[in-house]
């Protein structure tokens, strides 16, 4: 209990601070935790659209594949992306392997199929309601796509929270494949694994409490940008 | 409001920092690290060479594979056996030692084994497997847990026959002694790493300064024949400043709560 207590004072003084390793280490798992959303979105939203208005043979297994890989185990993840970027694997002359891009790709991969899951589930919802309507006015399969994805958009940033809320908190595969350098990958979770190792609870605990203020922030400001809860349909 | 978030966000992404000029890896042993060692070399090697120095903190056995992956430019570990092999395949150019500590047994203050009153370690390490007090084991492959393993042959011991009493964790030496802090169990540490260890709970050293217990760290740079992008010129020059005047005074001249961690005995190139 000693330790709790020591780890929420110990939090707010590096916050008030502003201490500049906390801020840095921060500012780079957001970074590295933002920019794989959004390559993550890129990929699944489109997929999730066309899996809910496209009908072809292998449809129903591919769902069931994406399912079951929102529970991909990241250390899996990891040592797979490792493998491949390892100077002795097969990506090994681009050189990425420590550095904050392996780690991005390395979370891509885990929240790819959560975000694409989730926002399948509610887009074959609104299909369900859309189907007729869109049929009727001949649009084509983009447009279609396109439609489902606008109208959705609040179930979709649901998707993209969990998929964020996935990647920040992760710490198996980005620890293999950034390797927890000092000023380069090192970020909240690897930091917190780090100072566990060494016996600091107290500083791991307050590492950890601000990696959930943090996430806390982004979802209300994701929540305040997109204005949910305001408008009438909710 | 709004653009303003965006436009943050953006500016968040973008973000990246500027590298200094030169830049190599080292995998290094997480006692180099836990030591606090790294703290003070790292910046003295940024100043006297230009040199941005990244740190890989692993075991030596993952080291020693990040050394063979090509992985890393030069790795610091201290597993004479291991390290030796390492060269003899052509995964190093050669084997330069630079400084020693010592490994040291810990237990619970209390002491049911009686190992305090051991004569030598190998004696004491019969006491503990005799009681079946319980021992946690770094069960990783790394410089410690092999000594370990050295240690129970040594001392006609065979851990593959143990009982329960017996906790090969699998973990770094800080997550190993979180364990043995919890179980109140005994452990074989290296000193630096159990000095500097803040959760020692009822832990306590109850054995050290034993001939067998001797630590020699090397540093082994990455052979630039079987991979042709490790940085070979800046793995040398790093060895040269491990192995001089600065480097030897850093070394020597770093303690914890008055006790020396390190002791620098690098030779010159013969």
């Amino acid at each position: 209990m000693v330790d709790l207590w020591q780890g929420l004072s110990q939090a707010f003084w590096l916050v008030i601070t502003a201490d500049e390793t906390l801020v840095e280490i921060a500012l780079r798992s957001l970074r590295i935790t933002l920019s794989a959303l959004v390559l993550a979105c890129l990929i699944a939203l489109p997929l999730a659209a066309f899996l809910a208005v496209r009908r072809f043979r292998y449809r129903r297994f591919v769902i069931a594949v994406l399912n079951a890989l929102m529970g991909l185990p990241p250390v899996v993840v990891g040592l797979v992306v490792y493998i491949l970027l390892s100077r002795s694997g097969p990506l090994g002359a681009l050189g990425l392997l420590f550095t904050p891009t392996a780690m991005i790709i390395a979370q891509m991969i885990i929240i790819v199929p959560l975000i694409a899951s989730i926002a399948h589930q509610s887009l074959r919802d609104l299909w369900h309601d859309y189907h007729d309507l869109l049929i009727s006015m001949n649009v084509t399969q983009t447009q279609k796509m396109m439609t489902l994805l606008w109208d959705a958009r609040r179930a979709l940033l649901t998707a993209a929270l969990a998929g964020f809320g996935r990647g920040i908190g992760e710490v198996g595969a980005i620890m293999i494949v950034g390797g927890n350098i000092d000023n380069v990958t090192r970020v909240l979770t690897t930091a917190i694994a780090l100072e566990t190792g060494k016996g600091q609870f107290s500083l791991a605990l307050a590492l950890g409490f601000v990696l959930i203020a943090l996430a806390l922030a982004v979802n209300l400001a994701i929540h305040g940008l997109s204005r949910t809860e305001r408008e009438g349909r909710w | 409001m709004r653009h303003r978030l965006i436009l943050a966000l953006g500016a968040i992404l973008l973000a990246g920092k500027a590298q200094a000029a030169d830049m190599m890896r080292m995998a290094v042993t997480t006692s180099f690290h836990n030591s606090g060692l790294s703290d003070v070399l790292l910046p003295a090697i940024r100043e006297d060479l230009g040199l941005e120095v990244q740190l890989l903190v692993v075991g030596t056995g993952q080291a020693l594979k990040l050394g063979q992956a090509g992985d890393v430019d030069a790795i610091l570990v201290h597993s004479r056996a291991a390290e030796e092999a390492f060269v003899a395949e052509g995964h190093g150019t050669h084997r330069r030692e630079i400084m020693y500590n010592d490994f040291v047994l810990i237990g619970p203050d209390d002491d049911p084994a009686g190992l305090s009153q051991a004569a030598d370690v190998l004696q004491g390490l019969r006491r503990i497997a005799g009681a079946e007090a319980t021992f946690v084991s770094r069960g990783d492959l790394s410089g410690t847990h092999n000594r370990e393993l050295d240690l129970w042959a040594a001392a006609d011991l065979e851990p593959e026959g143990f009982g329960r009493w017996y906790n090969a964790v699998g973990a770094g030496m800080g997550a190993a002694l979180n364990t043995a802090s919890g179980m109140g169990a005994y452990i074989l540490s290296d000193r630096a790493s159990w000095l500097n260890f803040g959760n020692k709970g009822n832990l306590v050293m109850l054995h050290s300064g034993d001939p067998f217990l001797f630590n020699q760290y090397a540093y082994l740079p990455v052979n630039p024949d079987r991979h042709r992008h490790v940085k070979h010129d800046l793995a040398l020059r790093l060895e040269h400043w491990m192995t001089g005047e600065r480097a030897r005074d850093l070394i020597n001249g770093h303690m914890i709560d008055g006790q020396m961690l390190f002791v620098f005995n690098a030779t010159d190139p013969g």
